[in-house]
């Protein structure tokens, strides 16, 4: 099976957030970057679908150099090819997904596994639109995988239960959090995939078609206010939970 | 930024993703059970076989031997990591790497190290380091375990103490005397292994702190070891464990500073969660100074650690170095244990806040591998001898 996993460079999710200078980038000085959660269970999942039935994992990431250190950990879970195709541009989503697509239209992969998301800016499109762009069928929020006999069933997580649906190979798979417990690294691992290849190459053109013009931080919570001691004040509680906060 | 030995001050991305895996497998697979394991003082073999399964147990030793092949300045990372969660698993980790495997792999020969480094590095077999004895710790050159040749064999007679991995070891480099008129110049060392006839191990220690880290006496009663079981020259073992010795240092001053992170770490959050005279502990100068001053001496320590791995990595020689960074680690280690549970109050001293057990495990670190005092003796004579 010839399976390749796309993998984003994140903020690490502890990192606290600056906005930069232009105020539509964040500022990296001194933030820590990370393979995105959800492409963690994508790695894995591809690792494990080689362990089932053979082949080879790719690692495939569209960004600037810092991204090798994010192929590289791909690597040290014991994926054995990585690819960067490299633009230190920023790009929409659509930019990445048409990078992407051409690359793995060279490679015709039998899966391409994605994370349901990437952290940093949590579009959740780029899977859907590389799917859509080889013309191959795309499952969402995937919480399980079983292939068999080329026949793909996945149950996706949906709003208060599961669904299950089935398709067939190629295609494409979008992990969410359940679907399996990522394997650490082992110390060899970490070692030797700073010997193991990165093949870097310019990435295929993309147009931008939607442009970040500023990035705004969530206001600061206000503080609780109490609103008395006894129960006189539920019914003012009552009212404010209800007008203002709208919860009940 | 480098200084006078060529270190450059900023982790490099190996040391980075070590220090990744280390925290992560911290976190989630020991800091779950560390009251357990401290409370009932059991050796924690699943977690250790976990450890092992990631290359933990032989960090930096070739892998052709099974080793992961790291550097010290890798093995600092990792084991500072595991100290700040759990120290008796940094120990077990620290020992088990630089005595038994590390002198063996600094002194035997390819036919020995053939033989018994896969294992240890794998962790399939763990390794125990005997030179301390009832009657002699810090003069340990004043041992009274005898080797005695009897044809291609040498029988063994006297016991050890205070042994790490004693009981639950399968691999031990021991140290005796093989003539006794001659005192240390005739200690050398040999590899015993578990279930040798006359080979025993007696009592387990009840300890203070590092409770789950096994720590044994071993007896031997006639126990004859083939020859091809000494390592290195007759007469060599003491020089040899003074090397072996410097290596472990470097753990245990690594150790000290996770320990003393850990510590600091628990007492900044506290700090601002507790909240007394209607504000944040934080917010007193009192307790920001403590919390200074801990920060500062950490990173010292940490800097002195991370010197002298560079050093030992870089084939130069590190006694002086590693000396230091063991006193002075080891030293701020125990002051900030103490300013941490001062800064908790009562509740640094009940066992569900971390400090607790950290005040406790951190007293080992100006002990073992020599006390303090012996690594001043150490300093003092490199300063005195030229
Ligand atoms: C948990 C634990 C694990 C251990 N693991 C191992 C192990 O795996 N292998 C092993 O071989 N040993 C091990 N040890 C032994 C350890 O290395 C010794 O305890 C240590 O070296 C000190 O020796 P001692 O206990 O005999 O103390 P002593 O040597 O009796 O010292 C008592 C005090 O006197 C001081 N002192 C001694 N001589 C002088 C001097 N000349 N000048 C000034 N002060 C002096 C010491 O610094 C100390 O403060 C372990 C010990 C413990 C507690």
């Amino acid at each position: 099976m010839k399976i390749v996993v796309c993998v984003n460079h994140v903020p690490d999710t502890e990192t606290k957030i600056k906005i930069g200078a232009d105020s539509k980038s964040i500022d990296k000085t001194g933030v820590n970057f990370m393979l995105s959660p959800y492409d963690e269970l994508a790695v894995e999942e591809g690792l494990r679908l080689k362990e089932k039935f053979g082949g080879d994992v790719t690692v495939l990431s569209l960004g600037g150099d810092a991204h090798k250190e994010t192929l590289r950990k791909a690597l040290a879970m014991g994926v054995e090819k990585a690819t960067l195709l490299k633009d230190e541009a920023v790009r929409d989503s659509f930019g990445i997904a048409k990078g992407l697509a051409e690359e793995l239209k060279t490679m015709s992969p039998d899966i391409i596994l994605f994370g349901k998301q990437s952290i940093d800016f949590d579009d959740a499109q780029v899977g859907t639109m590389v799917a859509e762009l080889l013309g191959i069928s795309s499952v969402s929020v995937v919480v399980k995988l079983t292939i068999d006999n080329g026949k793909v069933i996945c149950e996706r997580e949906i709003e208060g239960g599961h669904e299950t649906v089935e398709t067939s190979l190629p295609c494409v798979i979008q992990a969410q959090r359940g679907l399996n417990e990522p394997r650490y690294p082992s110390l060899k691992g970490i070692m030797s995939a700073k010997t193991k290849p990165i093949q870097e190459k310019p990435a295929a053109a993309g147009e931008l078609r939607v442009e970040s013009i500023a990035l705004r931080k969530p206001e600061a919570k206000a503080a609780g206010r109490i609103v008395g001691t006894d129960k006189s004040a539920v019914p003012e509680l009552v009212r404010l939970l209800h007008e203002e906060a709208k919860v009940i | 930024m480098a200084d006078a030995t060529g270190m450059s001050f900023n982790l490099t991305e190996s040391q980075k993703a070590v220090q990744e895996l280390a925290r992560k497998f911290a976190e989630e697979e020991m800091r779950p059970h560390v009251l357990k394991y401290d409370e009932s003082q059991e050796f924690p073999h699943d977690i250790v076989k976990k450890a092992a399964d990631l290359g933990f147990m032989g960090m930096t030793w070739p892998e052709e031997l099974g080793g992961a092949g790291l550097s010290e300045m890798e093995a600092i990372v990792i084991i500072e990591e595991i100290a700040k969660v759990d120290p008796s698993i940094a120990l077990t980790v620290a020992s088990h790497n630089s005595l038994c495997t590390g002198h063996i792999m600094k002194f035997a020969n390819d036919e020995q190290k053939k033989r018994y480094v896969p294992d240890l590095a794998s962790g399939r077999t763990l390794g125990a380091w005997g030179l301390t004895e009832p009657g002699s710790g810090s003069d340990s050159g004043g041992m009274k375990t005898i080797a005695v040749r009897d044809g291609k064999d040498w029988i063994l007679n006297g016991s050890k103490t205070f042994i790490t991995q004693g009981s639950v070891g399968g691999t031990y480099v021991i140290m005796a005397m093989t003539d006794r008129s001659k005192g240390k110049g005739s200690i050398s060392a040999f590899i015993l292994e578990k279930g040798m006839k006359g080979f025993t191990i007696g009592k387990k220690e009840n300890k203070l702190g590092m409770r789950c880290s096994d720590t044994a006496t071993l007896i031997f009663d006639n126990v004859r070891v083939p020859g091809e079981n000494l390592i290195g020259e007759v007469g060599q073992g003491f020089k040899q464990a003074l090397t072996v010795l410097d290596g472990g240092r470097i753990g245990i001053a690594a150790l000290s500073v996770g320990i003393a992170q850990g510590a600091l770490d628990a007492s900044v959050k506290y700090a601002k969660e507790r909240h007394q005279f209607g504000k944040a502990l934080a917010e007193f100068q009192g307790i920001q100074w403590k919390l200074a001053d801990m920060a500062t001496e950490i990173n010292a320590a940490r800097l002195l650690t991370q010197r002298a791995a560079w050093m030992a990595t870089n084939g130069m020689d590190y006694t002086l170095a590693v000396s230091q960074a063991k006193l002075f680690a080891s030293e701020a280690a125990v002051r900030a244990t103490n300013e941490a549970v001062q800064v908790h109050g009562g509740y640094g001293f009940i066992k569900e806040f971390p400090v607790e057990k950290l005040y406790r495990d951190v007293k080992l670190m100006t002990i073992g591998e020599g006390t303090s005092e012996v690594q001043k003796m150490v300093i003092a004579r490199q300063l005195l001898a030229s």
